[in-house]
């Protein structure tokens, strides 16, 4: 496993497989915040105090212990160029604090990608696992045994009283940050979502998404995750965002039950103009691409597309990143350029997945 | 409506944040939003919560200066990394896990604030926590005895009651051990 992999494929490997519920939910995440004690945080640490701390966790890679969750591979930030970043950031491999700010900073990479471990971001410690699909509970467990391993080796910072402490006292406590990604046209479309969402809101749980004119959100994409860190174990943390979650899911479905028994042929149009517009267009900037997308993965999902698969969906939400598309064509472009190339990158990969399908 | 931050563009990105039961909402248009990182999907950490924690630990350290007669207190500075009181309530960030020995209740009502709770029940670690983890679970176990008895489950209860007795004496064992 090499860094070229990590920054030239644009689906990560645990990405390829469908997770359950993956109509509606895209991928669950799990991160956990750890400091070692004594050190100070990674925000006034000196180069050399933040080198010792780099090298004290990336150690515990070099013990093997992290072996039973797949071949590690650790990448100095120093290595990579900016726009291997940026692919990284797109890739939701590393937080583009990360990416941008940190001295001494480094990621150890599981090779299905499932596992990204970060040292020197905000926190000296950043253990985060991704899971295609409504898994936060196995995200937990998996992210929970690391912490384990990591835990065996070093001395974290902790308090009776207060917890896993970290630098921003919004993560202190279970040092937990628990989030789903979902995918919500019916919501939208039959315009309940600003209901739903800010009942959402009064449950100690945060919702990101962005709000174009009205109350359409670009691309339908919303990611659900927890506010609280102190005084819920992350049992209960979980759990809460797992019924909400739920709920959500169930609200969709009827959501997008109801469009299809009112309004088939309405429907219908929206998905497969969508489709025909993705299909052949010339010049496509980002934010109309996440709405067509959008449109085609709801068409497949209710079988109105037979001939596109949905992983095809999930990659090519990577590659239409501005970062990812300069890393496939290997050429910096103006944001004009970069709309010609997106919509030859989607045409190409719409005519591609239906020839595997055997359509058109 | 106009964006709230440059009030020229219009606003096309309506956000609501709610921390802890307090709601806050954002008027703004998309290029201020980039400006401010302000949680666009993919490319931000998101959120200024730094900036509203900071306007939050300003108003805390205000009012306590009203409440004792505006005499600025004595500056509190963490002794392993040098961060002073001032200066977390400005960043809103910690500068080392000594911090919050040093800055102690202080911390209290911007906990509370936040998360609606000053300390942690979730996980301990083992190495460290041991003892912390028999305390707790003996906790549990109280409880969890309080409820059979109320349902009337002795059977359950006396068992309960004699597991409880045996952590204790692991943890009286293990206090003695360490002096």
């Amino acid at each position: 496993m090499s860094k070229r992999s990590y920054v030239e494929e644009a689906l990560s490997d645990w990405m390829k497989g469908n997770g359950p519920e993956a109509d509606v939910v895209i991928s669950s995440r799990i991160r956990i915040a750890r400091n070692l004690t004594g050190h100070p945080f990674p925000m006034l640490a000196t180069n050399q105090q933040a080198q010792d701390v780099m090298k004290q966790l990336t150690a515990v890679a070099d013990t093997g212990k992290l072996e039973d969750y797949g071949p590690f591979e650790t990448i100095a930030l120093s290595q990579l160029s900016e726009l291997e970043r940026r692919v990284l950031v797109e890739k939701h491999l590393i937080s583009p604090n990360l990416a941008n700010e940190s001295r001494s900073g480094a990621v150890m990479l599981s090779g299905n990608e499932a596992v990204s471990i970060m040292v020197n971001e905000e926190d000296h410690l950043r253990i985060q696992c991704l899971y295609p699909g409504f898994q936060i509970k196995e995200a937990w467990g998996l992210a929970s045994r690391i912490d384990d391993i990591f835990e065996e080796e070093t001395d974290y910072a902790f308090d009776e009283r207060r917890g896993y402490l970290t630098s921003c006292p919004t993560n202190v406590g279970t040092g937990i940050r628990s989030s789903v990604m979902m995918h919500l046209p019916g919501l939208v479309l039959t315009q309940q979502i600003n209901r739903i969402l800010s009942a959402i809101t009064q449950v100690g749980l945060a919702v990101r998404g962005i709000y174009g004119e009205g109350s359409e959100a670009t691309g339908n994409l919303f990611q659900i995750s927890n506010q609280i860190t102190l005084g819920q174990s992350e049992g209960e943390i979980i759990e809460n965002l797992h019924n909400v979650a739920r709920q959500i899911i169930e609200h969709e479905r009827a959501a997008r039950q109801r469009l299809l028994e009112d309004s088939k042929v309405r429907l219908e149009d929206r998905v497969q103009r969508s489709y025909g517009i993705l299909s052949h267009a010339m010049i496509m900037d980002s934010k109309e691409a996440a709405q067509r997308l959008s449109d085609v993965r709801l068409g497949i999902d209710l079988g109105l597309i037979g001939d596109v698969s949905p992983q095809v969906m999930n990659e090519m939400m990577v590659l239409t990143q501005p970062g990812f598309l300069q890393q496939v064509f290997n050429e910096k472009m103006s944001p004009e350029q970069r709309d010609i190339r997106r919509a030859e990158l989607i045409r190409k990969q719409l005519q591609h997945s239906e020839s595997d399908h055997g359509g058109v | 409506m106009l964006c709230q931050e440059c009030e020229k563009k219009p606003a096309t990105l309506h956000f609501t944040k709610i921390v802890n039961g307090e709601k806050t909402e954002f008027h703004i248009c998309e290029a201020c939003a980039r400006e401010r990182g302000e949680g666009i999907p993919g490319t931000a950490n998101g959120f200024s919560i730094h900036s509203l924690l900071s306007g939050l630990l300003d108003f805390e350290q205000a009012s306590a200066m009203n409440a004792i007669g505006a005499k600025p207190q004595q500056q509190i500075r963490c002794e392993n990394c040098g961060l002073t009181y001032t200066q977390f309530s400005k960043m809103g960030r910690f500068g080392c896990s000594n911090c919050y020995v040093q800055f102690g209740n202080k911390l209290d009502p911007i906990l509370k604030r936040v998360h609606g709770s000053t300390s942690h029940v979730g996980k301990v670690p083992k190495r460290a926590g041991e003892q912390i983890q028999l305390r707790r679970e003996i906790e549990a176990l109280r409880l969890d005895l309080q409820t059979r008895i109320e349902q009337e489950d002795f059977e359950n209860a006396a068992q309960i009651r004699d597991r409880i007795r045996e952590l204790e004496r692991n943890v009286a064992e293990a206090e003695e051990k360490h002096g």
